[in-house]
């Protein structure tokens, strides 16, 4: 319990609310009122109604934790609700590692505000003041212990309807006793256990089974299908053809992917050759159309006589897919318009004149905005509900299927569609990971220590999801209106930037120039993996320090250290240095060590990482020391577990990952062709988080995606004796740097 | 082209629908479907068993791993013909069983998943493993796991957990005969939570 009285009113920030509630970005001011967030439901519970959404982060359990803080309730009372577009508050898309800024900050002020209400009316009601009274798990009491009624009898729902001001104190981070344990995440027992968990485990009365036919390579148009083959299958309910849209609906499973096979061996396609040769594809990225983004310009230019060398050196990597283990998978139903027996079953709910959709999209409101757009149908009468998915790392095929699903369903009115993206399907239509390139060019000085850094980034835009652009952004739209993917754009450098994003070295500079150039020809289409532009951008800067390190002859530790002011990335270099051994490593033969530091986005969590590898016949890493400091940290075993995954996964992409294709199609289609790490290649992840109970939370969900992967290419240049500048790092292309 | 799982490639003639005949965790079933339709479509639809995952259809990914007469197979390309006669094992059925419990408790302890999609397969590719006796030390466990992907990244968890599960399975036989039971049990995995 803490008795806390109201402390001195905090700095206000631009937006009118105090500094304690830093950063909730528009989370508050899209969904001002209590009763948006939190609900107190008979029986002791609390309802919390939050708009992100559970990607396997444990972000419910961890939301959940700073609810029970805050209100001074017991934890297990706690019930975070899956987001909705009839329930939820719209807090966007859950991305970019702001979750618990954005929502745990809203939740923060909410629950402190409704902690504060709860005290004012018990102090009315007993005539005690407030500030004699406290609450524990959940009932107000005064100093003697005597109750004076709870959430639950005084906070009604009318008395959540009033705007949230942020004004309520939130408990002093030293009095915490839930934010900052590492809880078990609510969600895992069901998925633990194999009881229905995840969207594709939905079964409504009534569900029938769809299946969309794409077409066989990106460029394709569909001339001419003859379906008779799949409507002579019983089972088949019905085709829908929009253009190149083509999809197959049928009561059994198995018999709508065998009709979907049927549709696509009759189908008539013209095709063209409309991607690049792939082994040219990054050579020649730079020299693509291209918008200019200016990121950073700082110093005066060098004088040349202080210039004693110049250091160019260009690195990057291929296309990426996200290849989550489940391919995408979405649920719909049309209001049957009151046709009498028009559901089987007999099922309550629908929208009137509209649809209801499951997905496991990462924001369930701007995909209702892109339906809504795409169907011509107003938003009011669609409901998107959000279920648990397989982990999606970023913009994966999950609106996409919301859509087919969609627009299946509209040919059985009444009638709820399950839509399962095949894995070949996923492999070839999912939005992509941008190849990228990035271009370092360094002055240094006698002494090897870089006086001016000028950097160019080069990738298509990291950002097509829902609503980019003003478009929908949906691949069966494109489809069905027979016209090429819009774009991909970049989103703004106020919140990361895309190709941009940590592109500016942190290490002190003379003069800094550094531009990101978002290419506007896009053969593959693109979007957002976890870390966006970060990952080949701390890979190009942590290579080339190290690179700039070995001309100097320093150690690649000292060098950073000499060059980084920022106290707490020299913290977190030091600790992962220390945990690791660092000064005192042993370098066998063909055994590498390698650094990597950054502070993702610049302003979310601290990350450095140390990377040991054997390079025998392959690259085997054998250790990852990591550490991070991510400010206050709400369930630190959650934390851990989210850089382990981060961690393991950067290494299966630097390792093995990269998008194939032939000029006319992709050509990586399945587990084969696009191989990512296995259990027998796992790591050692050793995570060190620094403690900083009293400083703000910082996002930490992508934090090692960068770091991790710049610290493995710089620990294969040391046990190979060569620099591989070019992802994957397999035997082929270290064996192709070897002898050039 | 497209990698389709052979079974629903156009042919002249596909298999006709009949009554098709399971064992599934312990029970008599009868499903009335094509032959050749995949075991995993009729676990999820027709017997309500979701536990286990679509992830691939290709028997690329262990998602929708199951025991066949305690085998570990991907039941996602299995015909339901090939299935009928043996004993099918899902992950909801193998709850009772004492392998599979100290290994879900051992995943939950170690807070073993993150999405946990492919937890199920890799849960029942780990039981077939311990209740064989095998060897649990990290380079055996990882190779009964060879055919489960896990893109999130749990594996080093996973792996703990596992060792965790064989270790506590050893250490309950122990309890009970007063001796040491059979040798599954490997030197512990070293370090702190997520060091494999
Ligand atoms: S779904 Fe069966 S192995 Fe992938
Ligand atoms: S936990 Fe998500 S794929 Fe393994």
């Amino acid at each position: 319990m803490s008795g806390e009285p109201p402390g001195a009113a905090a700095p206000a920030l631009p937006g009118g609310l105090p500094a304690q509630y830093s950063s909730f970005g528009g989370s508050l001011r899209s969904n001002p009122l209590l009763s948006r967030w939190l609900r107190f439901v008979p029986g002791g519970r609390v309802r919390v109604l939050v708009g992100k959404v559970e990607l396997g982060q444990g972000i419910r359990t961890a939301l959940g934790q700073i609810a029970a803080e805050e209100l001074d309730v017991d934890w297990s009372s706690i019930e975070v609700l899956p987001a909705g577009t009839d329930s939820s508050p719209d807090e966007a898309f859950t991305a970019g590692s702001r979750s618990v800024m954005d929502s745990g900050g809203a939740l923060r002020a909410v629950c402190a505000q409704a902690r504060a209400l709860l005290l004012s009316v018990a102090s009315d009601r007993s005539g005690i003041p407030a500030a004699e009274l406290g609450v524990r798990d959940g009932a107000v009491r005064d100093r003697a212990g005597t109750e004076h009624g709870s959430y639950w009898t005084l906070l009604g729902p009318g008395r959540l309807e009033v705007p949230v001001t942020g004004e309520a104190p939130a408990k002093d981070p030293a009095d915490h006793t839930v934010v900052g344990r590492s809880l078990p995440r609510t969600d895992l027992p069901a998925k633990l256990t194999g009881a229905p968990a995840f969207v594709s485990d939905l079964a409504l009365p009534g569900q029938l089974f769809g299946r969309v036919v794409r077409p066989p390579s990106p460029g394709a148009c569909l001339l001419a299908v003859d379906d008779s083959a799949a409507r002579a299958l019983p089972a088949v309910v019905g085709v829908v053809r929009r253009g190149s849209f083509l999809g197959v609906v049928a009561d059994r499973e198995e018999e709508a992917v065998r009709a979907a096979e049927l549709l696509r061996a009759s189908a008539t396609w013209r095709e063209e050759d409309g991607l690049p040769e792939a082994a040219t594809w990054l050579r020649d990225l730079p020299g693509r159309p291209a918008e200019r983004i200016p990121v950073v310009r700082h110093g005066e230019p060098v004088a040349p006589e202080r210039v004693a060398a110049v250091v160019r050196e260009r690195y990057g990597r291929p296309h990426l897919a996200h290849a989550s283990i489940g391919p995408g998978c979405a649920l719909a139903r049309w209001d049957d318009g009151g046709v009498e027996g028009g559901v089987e079953g007999g099922d309550d709910g629908g929208v009137e004149g509209g649809v209801e959709v499951w997905t496991h999209s990462q924001g369930v409101y701007p995909l209702r905005e892109a339906l809504s757009a795409s169907l011509d149908l107003p938003a009011d009468r669609i409901v998107v509900h959000h279920a648990d998915g397989p982990g999606c790392y970023g913009h994966n095929s999950a609106d996409d299927v919301a859509y087919d699903a969609v627009v299946l369903a509209r040919a059985v009115p009444g009638r709820p569609v399950q839509v399962q993206w095949s894995r070949d399907d996923e492999f070839a239509w999912e939005p992509y990971a941008p190849a990228m390139v990035t271009e370092i060019t360094v002055g240094v000085d006698a002494a090897g220590d870089p006086l001016s850094w000028e950097q160019h980034c080069w990738s298509t835009g990291h950002d097509s999801r829902p609503g980019f652009a003003g478009q929908p952004g949906l691949l069966g739209g494109w489809h069905a209106a027979d016209v090429p993917a819009v774009v991909a754009s970049d989103p703004p450098l106020a919140v990361g930037g895309g190709t941009a994003r940590n592109a500016v070295p942190p290490y002190a500079v003379d003069h800094v120039d550094v531009q990101a150039h978002r290419v506007t020809d896009m053969p593959l289409r693109t979007s957002a993996l976890r870390g966006l532009g970060a990952t080949v951008n701390v890979l190009a800067i942590e290579s080339m320090v190290d690179e700039l390190a070995a001309r100097a002859d320093v150690d690649p530790l000292e060098y950073r250290l000499r060059h980084l002011r920022d106290e707490r990335g020299r913290a977190v270099l030091e600790t992962v240095a220390e945990r690791a051994g660092w000064v005192t490593r042993s370098t066998p033969d063909a055994v590498g060590w390698g650094l990597g530091y950054s502070r993702y986005k610049d302003v979310c969590a601290y990350c450095a990482v140390v990377a040991r590898v054997e390079a025998v016949s392959d690259v085997r890493v054998s250790d990852l020391w990591i550490a991070v400091d991510a400010g206050q940290v709400i369930n630190p075993d959650g934390l851990v577990n989210q850089v382990e995954g981060g961690a393991i996964q950067a290494t299966s992409w630097a390792l093995l990952e990269e998008v194939t294709s032939d000029r006319r199609t992709v050509t990586s289609r399945d587990w084969e062709t696009y191989p990512v790490l296995r259990f027998g290649r796992t790591p050692r992840v050793h995570v060190t988080l620094l403690p900083r109970p009293g400083e703000p939370p910082l996002g930490a969900g992508e934090v090692a995606g960068g770091p991790v992967t710049a610290a493995l290419a710089n620990a294969v240049a040391d046990a190979v004796g060569v620099r591989v500048r070019e992802l994957p790092l397999t035997p082929e292309r270290i064996a192709a740097v070897i002898s050039a | 082209m497209t990698s389709t799982p052979e079974w629903c490639r156009p042919r002249a003639v596909p298999e006709p629908v009949r009554e098709v005949r399971l064992r599934v965790n312990g029970e008599s079933r009868t499903v009335v479907c094509r032959g050749d339709t995949p075991l995993l479509y009729l676990l999820r639809n027709d017997l309500g068993l979701r536990g286990s995952r679509f992830g691939c259809g290709l028997a690329q990914c262990g998602a929708c791993m199951v025991l066949l007469d305690g085998r570990a197979v991907p039941s996602c390309d299995l015909p339901a013909w090939a299935a009928e006669d043996h004993e099918v094992e899902t992950v909801e059925g193998l709850a009772p069983d004492p392998v599979m419990s100290a290994l879900q408790q051992a995943f939950l302890r170690r807070q073993a998943a993150q999405c946990g999609f492919c937890t199920s397969g890799i849960l029942v590719s780990a039981c077939a493993h311990l209740r064989a006796g095998a060897a649990t030390d990290p380079v055996s466990t990882a190779e009964a796991l060879e055919r489960n992907l896990c893109r999130c990244g749990s594996h080093g968890r996973v792996l703990a957990a596992v060792a965790d599960a064989a270790e506590a399975l050893q250490a309950a036989r122990r309890a009970e005969c007063g001796a040491d039971g059979p040798p599954v049990t490997a030197p512990r995995a070293d370090g702190p939570r997520g060091a494999r």
